[in-house]
């Protein structure tokens, strides 16, 4: 069954396209055909239940799927228009300019500094040491990172705080000068004031890159985005502006979902 | 409706709803109670009237409250928070139209003119009725989340403005041909306002039973009617 994609006007320049997705585990389908556009301009929130398919399909925007070996993946997915499933694209390049931010906090055991610097160093962002400094303090800078560590940027990335980790992880991803960042559930380890943080943050990276976010925290994806796609049971249900999904769904399956009625 | 998985949440949502059903029964029975008290000078059920409204003002912040804990606690959403913003604001109208209705009662004992001797007041009644019917349909469209009755609830306000400038003109010619009821008169003339302004909360009310109802805001109705005796 073919979708039709849902976009909406007003269009932004659209970043990533999926059309017909769909993903298979082994024999089981996770992902049934869903079509989808992911604008620059907007962040984007995929909610529903566990199992419904959206960490999935978040893991098909930067091929992340390809690491699971059952793993399989039918459809078309452009970054710019170019086919990121072609055969000649390039999956470190892809993963660079589709960054990714898990739900735990994962920063390399190295020092603050490090973890910043190793993305730009392997990709040859920098000259040298000054450009890879200029790096690491404007990745800090755009993470709200920088003022609380530099001065200890020798220290371990692993001593920061849980909220501290995860916007060192932010600025990891930024270091590379991703065009897309998505995020998986990138608060759900973290205290209300850390998550605050985090959400800001995401306001601020807005319209710099394109984000995608999947939270199982309805309000957060009220606060922070502007387009919420609600998937259920591998499929998308419903794709629209975030303040008209929550306010007035027009499908039945969102609105039991939003309103605590699902189940 | 699907129950919600957190059952005290549907349990808030029925006390709320039963609450406002309270409410509105209250203001239609103040409504056609003043007009009786009225119609048949009747000063006893008039301060009736006047003391039940009490009722009605406690009704309305106990609703409040409620909204207000619902809002913090459950964070409603889509129908559900159009619902709860709905029933914050019909209260708030409800409230008015009793408010109204108790105007009219403390009128009563100004307006002792056998009624036959005032040809204009025979109309009241009527305009009253309509009114009082606006106020009961509005609430069941709430209660039945009927969009559809709303509709027809906005469109019957234009009957209570046409009721409105008739009585209007009329009080208006009586008291030129007969200048000794010109203090009656004047007070009656108040009545039909208030009642005119009852059809218009009504309507008010009708207007957020559909946005809740739809999430759209109502048609626009023609507006008119009372226009050459606006206040």
């Amino acid at each position: 069954m073919m979708h039709e994609p849902q976009t909406l006007a007003p269009a932004t320049e659209t970043k990533m396209t999926a059309r017909d997705v769909k993903v298979f585990y082994g024999d089981k389908q996770a992902i049934k055909g869903v079509s989808i556009d992911v604008d620059m301009d907007n962040v984007t929130a995929f909610i529903g239940p566990s199992g419904c398919g959206k960490s999935t399909f978040l893991r098909t925007l930067n091929r992340m799927n390809d690491t699971v070996a059952s793993a399989r993946v039918e459809g078309a997915i452009t970054l710019d228009g170019e086919d990121i499933y072609a055969p000649s694209m390039d999956v470190v390049q892809l993963r660079a300019r589709v960054g990714m931010v898990f739900q735990k906090p994962n920063p390399f055991p190295k020092s603050i500094y490090e973890n910043i610097a190793y993305g730009p160093r392997i990709h040859g962002l920098a000259a040298g040491k000054a450009d890879l400094d200029v790096i690491v303090e404007k990745s800090l800078r755009r993470a709200g990172l920088w003022d609380e560590v530099k001065d200890r940027l020798h220290d371990s990335g692993t001593a920061l705080s849980g909220g501290q980790q995860q916007r060192l992880c932010i600025g990891r991803a930024i270091a590379v000068e991703p065009e897309v960042i998505l995020m998986d559930e990138p608060c759900s380890a973290l205290d209300p004031i850390a998550t605050a943080k985090i959400e800001e943050l995401i306001h601020e990276l807005r319209g710099r890159y394109a984000i995608v976010i999947v939270t199982h925290n309805m309000q957060q994806a009220a606060r922070v985005s502007q387009r919420t796609a609600f998937f259920h049971l591998g499929e998308l249900v419903e794709y629209g502006l975030t303040s008209d999904i929550f306010t007035n769904p027009r499908q039945e399956r969102t609105k039991d979902y939003i309103t605590g009625r699902y189940g | 409706m699907a129950e919600h998985t957190i059952k005290a949440f549907d349990e808030e949502i029925d006390k709320l709803r039963g609450l406002i059903a309270e409410m509105g029964g209250r203001a239609e029975a103040a409504i056609e109670n003043a007009m009786l008290a009225l119609q048949r000078h009747d000063k006893k059920l008039a301060a009736q009237v006047v003391a039940e409204d009490k009722r009605i003002d406690a009704l309305e912040s106990e609703v409040e409250k409620l909204v207000i804990q619902i809002i913090a606690l459950r964070a409603p959403m889509a129908n559900d928070l159009r619902d709860v913003i709905a029933a914050l604001r019909i209260v708030s109208v409800v409230e008015r139209i009793g408010d109204y209705a108790k105007n009219i009662a403390k009128r009563v004992p100004s307006i002792a003119t056998n009624k036959r001797t005032l040809e204009p007041m025979s109309m009241l009644p009527s305009m009253g009725q309509v009114a009082g019917e606006m106020v009961h349909d509005a609430l069941n469209a709430f209660a039945a989340r009927d969009a559809d009755l709303a509709v027809a609830v906005i469109e019957r306000d234009t009957v209570v403005d046409d009721f409105y400038d008739s009585v209007f003109r009329s009080l208006v010619t009586y008291m030129v041909e007969n200048p000794k009821t010109i203090s009656e008169c004047a007070h009656l003339l108040f009545v039909a306002k208030n009642i005119e302004r009852i059809g218009d909360h009504a309507t008010n009310v009708a207007e957020m039973v559909y946005y809740a109802a739809t999430g759209q805001t109502a048609p626009d109705r023609e507006r008119g009617g009372s226009g050459q005796a606006e206040d």
